[in-house]
C-alpha cells in the first residue's frame, strides 16, 4: 500500500511563551505498531501530538510524511471532543463532506461508522446532547467514517468513567484491527498495556526512551520511566 | 405619565388605520435593514473572528468604534449620497422607505458584524482544532461556526433590530417624515414633542416599547424551542 | 437560513410594493404649515381634483430651500421672502406666487417680567425683554421664524446675547416646549402656537403689529437646473394654491373656529 507513513520528525522543536516544550528530537513513526506516548502532566504529549498531527507548526526542523496532502488520511480525537450542533450522523457527515468524501458514499460510510462504535440507536439525536462516553464515541465514529491511515488520540479517556473507557478502547481496538496506525498519549499506564504494542517516554520535553511494551515496563531504561512506572514521579 | 398610558392603550384599542400603517411601515424598514444587514454582517464578523491578516486588530477596533455610529450623521451621508445633486441621486431614492432601509442598514452593520466577530472568535477557540482536524478552515470555517452558534448570534441580530426601530435620526432625514409615505414610529414620536402633544407622543412611545417587546419575546421563545432541539 | 430569507423576502415586499411610484409631488415646507395641521387640510382636496398626492417633507426655511436647490424636491412653500428672492435671482427657482400669510405673536410667561403685555408694538416688546434679561428662547436655526426675530431684533437696535437669549437650534414645537419649561418668551407663527398643546404658563403676549406680517410663497425647483423635477405636476399645485379653490380650502381652515392663514394670492 502507498501510505502517507513512515512519519519522520527531524529535529523538532518547540516553544511557547519563552519556554522550551518539545525538545528538539528526532523520531521516525511506522505503520502497524500501536504507539502510545507516555509521560507525566506537562511532559509535552499533547504538543508532540499536535506537532505530529499538523495543527502547530515546529520552532525548527520539519515533519515529514513519506506523501503529501496528508490531511485526509490521518484523522485526530481530542481529550474533549467537540460536536458540532447538530445531529450526531450530520456530524459524521459533515467530517466526510469535509474530507471530500463523494456524496453518494457519504450516507453509508457514516451509518457503518455508527454502528461500529454502537451509536447507530442515537444517530437522529443532537450530538450535544449525548453523555461524556457517548460523545468521544461519537468523536471515534467520526475518526472511522474517514478511514484514516493514522489515528491520533490524545487522551481520549481522561474525563471519562471505567464504563465509557473500556467502551473507547474497545473502538480503538478495532481501529487497530482495520489496519489503522494508533498514536495514542495516556497517563494511565494499564490502558498503554492494554493498547500499546511500543511505548514513547517522554520527560520535560524529551524523548527518554522508546521500547516494546512488554520491555518497557518490565526493564524500564531510564531512572525517569522507572519512576514514572512506580508511581513517584512527580508531577512537574 | 397617567395620561401617556391612557392614550396609548387608546391607541392601540381604536386600531387607527393610520397609526398601523405607521407602525407595519417602522417594522417593515427595521426588519429590512437588519435582514440585509445580517446577510452582509454575520459573514463580515465570521471572516474577521476567522480570518488572520495585516490590519486585524485595527478593522476590530474600528467596527466595535463604528457601533456607536450617530443616526444623524448616518442619515447625512446617506441623505447627500442619494440627494439629486449627489452621486446616487439618478436613482430618486431619496425620501422613499428604501432609503430608509438603506440608512438603517448602514447604521446596524456595524453592530451585528462585531458582536458576531465576538461571538464567533470565541466559538472559534473552543472549534478551531477539531476544525482544523477536519482539514475545515477560512470561509468554511466562518460559514460552520456561524451556523453552529446561530442562537448566540440572535442576540446580535435582535440588537441591531433595537437600534433600527429605535432611531430617529437617520430615517427622519432620509425619509422626511412623510405622512403616509415615509412616517415611522419614531419620527411620529418626535413629530408630536414638536406639536407640543406630549401624551400622544409617550402614549405613542409605549406602543413602540410594546412591539420591541413582543417581538423580542417570539424571537426568544423561537430560539428557547428550537435550542432544545437541537443541544 | 431558511427563517433569514424569508423575513427579507417580507420586508422588501413590504417596502417596495406598498409604496410603488404614483403620480406625487415632493414639496418642501415648513414645520409651521405641516405642524399646524393646514396641510392635512388642503392636500385631498387638491388630490381629488387633480389624482396628485402630494409628500410634505416639513424643515425650516432654509432648509427647505437648500432641499430645492438640491433638487430633492418639486416644490417649496417658504415664509422667508427675502431669501425666497435671492433664491430665484440665482436660477434654483421660477414662477414664485404669494399664496397667504399668517403672522407671528410674541408668546411668553404669565408673570410677564418684562411687562410686555397688552401692547401691540413687538418691536418694544423685544427691546424691553433685552432690557429686562428676561428669558428668550430662539430658533436659532435659519428657519423663516428665526429671520423674522431677527429682523425685529435689528429694528430694535438690540444684538440679543447673553445668558438670557437661548438659541435651541430647533424647530419651533421643540423651541416652545424648551420656552414652556424655561417660562421664557418666544416668538412663534400663529399657526403653530394654536395648534401647540404643551403650553404650561405661556400664553400670548404681544400680537397685531404689522411687522409681525407673516407671508408665505409657494415656488417651482427650476426645471432648467434640474431637468427630472416634475414641472407639470408642480406648476398645477402652484397655480391650485393660488387658484380660487385653492385660496378657499386655505381660508377654510380653521382650529376651535380660529382661522390660521390668510389667502392674498394677487391674481
Amino acid at each position: 500500500m502507498n501510505g502517507i507513513l513512515p512519519l519522520r520528525l527531524e529535529d523538532v522543536s518547540f516553544a511557547a511563551g519563552g519556554r522550551t516544550i518539545i525538545e528538539p528530537l528526532n523520531l521516525t513513526l511506522e505503520a502497524g505498531a500501536s504507539t502510545i506516548v507516555l509521560g507525566a502532566n506537562g511532559a509535552g504529549k499533547s504538543v508532540l501530538m499536535r506537532l505530529m498531527h499538523g495543527l502547530v507548526a515546529p520552532d525548527t526542523g520539519r515533519v515529514l510524511w513519506s506523501r503529501p496532502d496528508v490531511r485526509r488520511r490521518q484523522a485526530m480525537v481530542f481529550q474533549r471532543p467537540v460536536m458540532l450542533r447538530r445531529s450526531a450522523l450530520a456530524n459524521v457527515l459533515y467530517a466526510l463532506e469535509a474530507a471530500r468524501v463523494p456524496p453518494q458514499e457519504r450516507g453509508r460510510r457514516a451509518r457503518e461508522a455508527l454502528a461500529e462504535v454502537g451509536l447507530a440507536h442515537v444517530a437522529a439525536r443532537p450530538a450535544r446532547v449525548l453523555s461524556g462516553g457517548e460523545q468521544q464515541r461519537l468523536a471515534l465514529a467520526r475518526a472511522w467514517a474517514l478511514h484514516p491511515e493514522v489515528l491520533f488520540l490524545d487522551e481520549p479517556t481522561a474525563n471519562l468513567d471505567p464504563g465509557a473507557t473500556r467502551e473507547i478502547e474497545a473502538v480503538i481496538k478495532a481501529f487497530d484491527v482495520s489496519g489503522t496506525k494508533i498514536v495514542m498519549s495516556t497517563h494511565n499506564l494499564g490502558q498503554a498495556r492494554r493498547l500499546g504494542d511500543e511505548v514513547i517516554f517522554l520527560h520535560q520535553g524529551r524523548v527518554v526512551e522508546r521500547a516494546p511494551v512488554e520491555v518497557f515496563f518490565k526493564q524500564p531504561a531510564s531512572a525517569e520511566a522507572a519512576a514514572f512506572i512506580k508511581g513517584e514521579l512527580p508531577w512537574t | 405619565m397617567l395620561d401617556a398610558v391612557v392614550s396609548g392603550l387608546q391607541l392601540v384599542a381604536t386600531l387607527d388605520l393610520r397609526l398601523w400603517q405607521v407602525v407595519g411601515l417602522s417594522l417593515a424598514v427595521s426588519v429590512s435593514a437588519v435582514a440585509l444587514a445580517s446577510l452582509v454582517g454575520l459573514p463580515l464578523g465570521a471572516a474577521i473572528a476567522v480570518g488572520r491578516f495585516p490590519g486585524r486588530q485595527g478593522v476590530i477596533v474600528l467596527l466595535n468604534a463604528l457601533m456607536g455610529l450617530p443616526p444623524v450623521v448616518v442619515g447625512l451621508v446617506i441623505y447627500l449620497l442619494l440627494s439629486r445633486a449627489g452621486p446616487l441621486g439618478a436613482f430618486g431614492l431619496l425620501f422613499t422607505p428604501r432609503a430608509m432601509v438603506l440608512a438603517q442598514t448602514v447604521l446596524v452593520l456595524p453592530i451585528i458584524a462585531a458582536l458576531a466577530r465576538q461571538a464567533v472568535e470565541d466559538a472559534w477557540r473552543e472549534y478551531e482544532e477539531q476544525l482544523r482536524s477536519l482539514g475545515v478552515d477560512g470561509l468554511r470555517a466562518a460559514l460552520t461556526l456561524l451556523w453552529d452558534i446561530r442562537f448566540s448570534l440572535l442576540t446580535a441580530v435582535l440588537a441591531g433590530l433595537g437600534r433600527a426601530s429605535a432611531e430617529v435620526g437617520a430615517v427622519m432625514i432620509v425619509g422626511g417624515n412623510i405622512d403616509g409615505v415615509t412616517r415611522v414610529m419614531t419620527t411620529t414620536i418626535a413629530l408630536e414633542t414638536s406639536k407640543g402633544d406630549l401624551p400622544l407622543a409617550l402614549g405613542l412611545g409605549i406602543v413602540l416599547i410594546a412591539i420591541v417587546l413582543v417581538v423580542n419575546a417570539a424571537a426568544h421563545g423561537v430560539k428557547e424551542a428550537a435550542q432544545r432541539r437541537s443541544g | 437560513m431558511d427563517l433569514k430569507r424569508i423575513l427579507l423576502a417580507v420586508g422588501l415586499a413590504a417596502t417596495t410594493g406598498a409604496w410603488a411610484q404614483g403620480t406625487f409631488i415632493v414639496v418642501s415646507s415648513t414645520t409651521s404649515t405641516e405642524n399646524s395641521g393646514l396641510f392635512r387640510h388642503i392636500l385631498p382636496i387638491f388630490q381629488q381634483k387633480t389624482g396628485i398626492s402630494v409628500r410634505v417633507v416639513a424643515q425650516g426655511t432654509g432648509q427647505a430651500l437648500d432641499m430645492g436647490r438640491r433638487g430633492d424636491c418639486d416644490v417649496v412653500l417658504v415664509h422667508n421672502k427675502a431669501a425666497e428672492l435671492k433664491m430665484i435671482e440665482d436660477g434654483w427657482f421660477v414662477n414664485r406666487r404669494d399664496v397667504m400669510y399668517n403672522d407671528f405673536v410674541i408668546v411668553g410667561p404669565k408673570l410677564d417680567p418684562a411687562q410686555v403685555a397688552g401692547t401691540k408694538d413687538g418691536v418694544a416688546a423685544l427691546r424691553k425683554i433685552s432690557v429686562a434679561q428676561a428669558p428668550f428662547a430662539s430658533r436659532g436655526d435659519k428657519s423663516g421664524t428665526h429671520a423674522a426675530e431677527l429682523r425685529l431684533w435689528k429694528l430694535a437696535g438690540v444684538e440679543p446675547k447673553g445668558s438670557w437669549y437661548r438659541e435651541t437650534g430647533a424647530g419651533m414645537g421643540a423651541t416652545l416646549n424648551t420656552a414652556s419649561a424655561m417660562n421664557a418668551y418666544a416668538i412663534t407663527d400663529r399657526g403653530t402656537w394654536l395648534s401647540f398643546k404643551n403650553r404650561g404658563g405661556l400664553a400670548i403676549r404681544v400680537e397685531g403689529d404689522p411687522r409681525l406680517f407673516n407671508q408665505y410663497g409657494v415656488m417651482l425647483v427650476n426645471p432648467a437646473r434640474h431637468p427630472h423635477v416634475k414641472q407639470a405636476m408642480g406648476q398645477a399645485f402652484v397655480d391650485w394654491l393660488v387658484s380660487v379653490q385653492g385660496q378657499a380650502a386655505i381660508a377654510g381652515y380653521k382650529i376651535e373656529g380660529e382661522q390660521l392663514f390668510f389667502p392674498n394670492a394677487k391674481r
